[in-house]
């Protein structure tokens, strides 16, 4: 029956946004670290969406395909007294853009919320089609 | 004797499964609103409609399985059962870009809403339109 599909194509949209949300988070956990684990500054992670094949034909749904770690240059503060300073006396923070990530958040949420609108719809409409000739 | 008993259901029998399958469409859509170079998908629903009721039987211009050349309903082996008339494969088009965006994804969120809610309404009249029909012939039957 061709609309279960439909819960394989918004679940599959649900945990790519999910999966982008979570990202958003650790960026934004991170917009003021100064070092990571290997010594340098964040870098803000993008997720990449890709479309994928669900079932047979043309129902497509959604997958994370890479995660990038951005390339722009990280914020540089004048912190003499901080150890992590360089010889300049400057700090390199993360290169995390508070205001990109926040948007990017909204955005993940509300298209979270919408697969899930999907998702009820579908489900309401097969219970009404299983009740059938009743 | 039976086929006259159900005529009247295949009609929206072919409405109910076309329904489902462009609700299926548009949840891909509504999926993909974030995809870099997604081109979002719609069936024109009338035509799609009018060649499965019409072409009932013969199937001969719709092909329903993928990767299907023959063009015969879905039989790719000779000895395969040919799909009766229901397709969408060729009447299925792609959305042009109401705003433009610079990822090259043509999904119109409001445009794919309206239509996923205005679809699901329509499924369930036809659903609604089956219901009544299948009771006023159990009503015949029954006789009272």
């Amino acid at each position: 029956m061709s609309m279960f599909s439909i819960f394989n194509v918004s679940s599959s949209a649900v945990s790519a946004q999910a999966q982008r949300l979570n990202v958003v988070a650790s960026n934004l956990a991170n917009v003021d670290a100064v070092a990571g684990p290997d010594g340098k500054a964040y870098k803000a992670r993008q997720v990449v969406f890709q479309t994928q094949a669900v079932g047979n034909d043309r129902a497509a749904g959604v997958k994370v395909s890479a995660i990038q770690e951005s390339d722009t240059p990280g914020r540089r503060v004048h912190e003499p007294s901080n150890p992590l300073a360089d010889a300049e006396g400057y700090v390199t923070h993360s290169n995390v853009n508070a205001v990109e990530e926040m948007v990017n958040m909204i955005s993940a949420s509300r298209s979270y919320q919408n697969n899930v609108e999907v998702m009820n719809t579908a489900k309401s409409l097969l219970l009404k089609t299983l009740q059938m000739g009743q | 004797m039976l086929d006259k008993l159900t005529n009247g259901l295949d009609f929206q029998g072919h409405a109910l499964l076309l329904r489902a399958e462009r609700q299926r469409l548009l949840a891909s859509n509504i999926a993909n609103a974030d995809t870099p170079g997604y081109v979002a998908r719609d069936m024109k629903f009338a035509e799609a409609l009018t060649a499965a009721a019409g072409g009932s039987g013969s199937g001969s211009t719709l092909s329903a399985s993928q990767g299907d050349s023959t063009g015969r309903g879905g039989a790719s082996q000779a000895g395969h059962i040919p799909l009766s008339g229901f397709s969408e494969r060729s009447t299925l088009g792609y959305a042009v870009q109401t705003q433009p965006a610079l990822d090259n994804n043509s999904v119109d969120m409001d445009r794919e809403r309206a239509a996923f809610m205005d679809n699901a309404v329509r499924y369930e009249a036809t659903l609604r339109f089956l219901n009544g029909k299948a009771k006023t012939m159990l009503s015949a039957i029954q006789g009272q």
